[in-house]
């Protein structure tokens, strides 16, 4: 995943190197070019553009950086108890705790670390301590911070934090949020550095990502309550900002576009969210409001990985606004949805679950699964649950999200009906494909994934780590 | 066909069908009835036992998962007569009410002991989280974890 990096801090060095006067073209450029040395050279030209271009972005930025906004010196009156509400839901539909909380740390109190293919972020202190959180930030700062990208000192904010959607945010979210994060208890903490590649660590190169991908919003646009269709929207694109995870990421960093075409986050596929109808059983809106807000789906199993604690979440909130979330993402859906829902698999693929592997995985299936899962497990008719033939983790294109749940279970969580323990200390990775290969083409009948071993050891690893 | 395993330190062949969980392989092949069928599902702890250092749910463990790989059960703790270090902290402390979740108590804090033999309070109530005791004797189980984890009584 540092390819990218790596020809970016190419390119930027390259740029210097061509930037020099005394440098002469080599004799054999003047020659007739074949097509390669042609898409070599466009390449480097490219190459060194963006480099170029980032560079004077770095440069400029450095003389017009941001200014730092003055402490806030007076305390904030004490927010009335309708404020408080109304600040826990934006905060709770913005899912800020979710990446503002280390893990067994104080909420809001940050020390999360991100991976991203670029490094490690960790996430910062938003509880209301002056010297190591936005205690001193005023309401001004921190309208510039969800904006723009921009902390109150003026160093640009790395964009794990979702500013580019934030930036839509109405006025009045935004200063409930401050509100509401205010009136928390403070926590001091020290927050550890971000472990980033190089040239990347250079924050001021980040204006230049703002020049491609923030698109800053207008102040004061809230969607009206009355219209589900426009709130949600606001709640999926602006504040829940479901694209970080379900977009996909581009080599730059930027989300992809069209947005809702799926990605993959902390070793798990965010599905695309325009095709919803990509299983067994396409999904109705009813059922996704109750998937969003009990973390279970009857017909597609149950919310797992980051997906989770954004559920967990959004069981806080009122249920208009999961039912306009519900609502929107309806609305957006392919017109090609349903064509391959529940698309058998092809007769090679079923003979598969007959071979050694799928062999092999019926008889672990047998012993280590079979207690809960099978047809006839007790499990299976409480609640109507449905077996596995319907989970979205066997219907994916990709095996990760069903080797992370073989592998680290579902957690133990009070709030929670969802429990499966974990099986990485039971099963080794050619014994997690042999599992897939029975589940995948012998239950959901689908044709087989390749390369689950290999996937299985490294997601492993990069739990691990 | 065989499935061949270590078993206490020592090499055993077990004739069991592959597809069996382990927990039925100790307690009706080898009459090794410490650990208990308490739910099936992996949500109590009755049934662990230590594979390769790592507690595990037996009841959700295929016989064909252990092929060459090294299991561990209280019976490999100690014995009535000659109780294990652990067992023995068990006793002093009265830890068993009923004394179903037992066997499961102390193969999971064995497994931590063995790689942590110091650890703190927080780690241990963090380690021994999936095993549930219903009598509720949790404390006189955890007086006794700590007390071979601070070097007591030898």
């Amino acid at each position: 995943m540092s390819g990218p990096i790596e020809s970016s801090a190419e390119a930027v060095a390259t740029a210097r190197h061509r930037c020099s006067p005394r440098e002469t073209p080599p004799r054999r450029d003047l020659q007739a070019p074949d097509k390669d040395q042609m898409t070599m050279k466009r390449r480097t030209i490219a190459g060194v553009g963006v480099g170029v271009l980032a560079l004077t972005f770095g440069a400029l930025h450095a003389w017009t950086r941001p200014t730092a906004l003055a402490p806030a010196m007076t305390a904030l009156p004490a927010p009335s108890s309708g404020m408080l509400a109304a600040g826990a839901r934006v905060v709770a539909l913005g899912d800020c705790m979710v990446c503002h909380t280390a893990k067994d740390g104080a909420p809001y109190a940050g020390g999360l670390g991100l991976a991203t293919p670029f490094g490690t972020i960790y996430s910062t202190n938003i509880t209301p301590d002056p010297d190591t959180g936005i205690g001193r930030w005023s309401a001004e700062a921190f309208r510039r911070a969800l904006r723009e990208g921009v902390a109150r000192d003026g160093h640009l904010l790395y964009p794990a934090f979702p500013y580019i959607h934030y930036t839509r945010m109405s006025d009045g979210d935004i200063d409930l949020a401050y509100r509401y994060l205010m009136s928390r208890t403070p926590v001091r903490t020290t927050q550890p550095a971000n472990d980033l590649l190089f040239p990347l660590n250079f924050r001021p190169l980040l204006a230049f990502w703002n020049m491609l991908y923030l698109r800053p919003g207008q102040p004061g646009t809230a969607a009206p309550a009355a219209d589900q269709l426009a709130r949600g929207r606001y709640l999926v694109d602006t504040l829940g900002h479901c694209g970080s995870c379900h977009s996909g990421l581009n080599l730059m960093g930027g989300e992809r576009k069209p947005a809702f075409q799926g990605g993959n986050i902390d070793g798990w596929d965010a599905p695309a969210l325009t095709r919803l109808a990509n299983g067994p059983v396409p999904w109705r809106q009813q059922e996704l409001v109750d998937y969003l807000r009990g973390g279970l789906s009857l017909g597609h199993g149950a919310a797992k990985g980051p997906m989770r604690p954004v559920t967990e979440h959004l069981a806080t909130v009122p249920r208009e606004d999961v039912e306009a979330i519900a609502a929107y993402l309806m609305s957006i859906q392919a017109p090609s949805a349903g064509a391959d829902g529940g698309q058998a698999a092809p007769p090679a693929a079923m003979a598969a679950a007959s071979d050694a592997a799928g062999a092999a995985g019926a008889r672990l299936f047998a012993a280590a699964c079979a207690s809960c899962h099978a047809a006839s497990a007790p499990l299976t008719r409480i609640n109507g649950r449905p077996g596995l033939a319907l989970s979205s983790a066997l219907h994916g294109a990709r095996p990760d999200n069903f080797i992370q749940t073989v592998l680290h279970g579902v957690p133990w969580d009070p709030a929670s009906p969802v429990y499966m323990p974990p099986f990485a200390d039971v099963l080794d990775d050619e014994q997690v494909a042999q599992l897939a290969a029975y589940l995948r083409t012998g239950i959901a009948a689908r044709p087989a994934w390749h390369d689950v071993a290999r996937t299985s050891a490294k997601l492993r690893k990069e739990t691990r780590e | 066909m065989s499935t061949h395993l270590t078993l206490n330190g020592k090499p055993q062949a077990l004739r069991s069908d592959p597809g069996t969980p382990l927990l039925y392989v100790l307690r009706n092949e080898l009459r090794l009835n410490g650990a208990k069928f308490g739910c099936g599902m992996g949500q109590c702890g009755a049934c662990t036992v230590i594979v390769d250092g790592k507690p595990v749910f037996s009841c959700l463990t295929p016989l064909a998962a252990l092929a060459g790989r090294s299991v561990r059960t209280v019976e490999g703790l100690g014995s009535a007569d000659a109780p294990g270090r652990l067992q023995a902290a068990f006793i002093r402390h009265q830890a068993a009410q009923c004394g179903y979740c037992i066997a499961g108590m102390l193969t999971r804090a064995q497994a931590l002991l063995d790689k942590h033999p110091h650890p703190s309070e927080r780690q241990v109530r963090a380690h021994m989280e999936p095993n549930l005791c219903r009598c509720g004797t949790h404390h006189r189980i955890l007086a006794a974890i700590m007390d071979v984890a601070q070097g007591g009584h030898p």
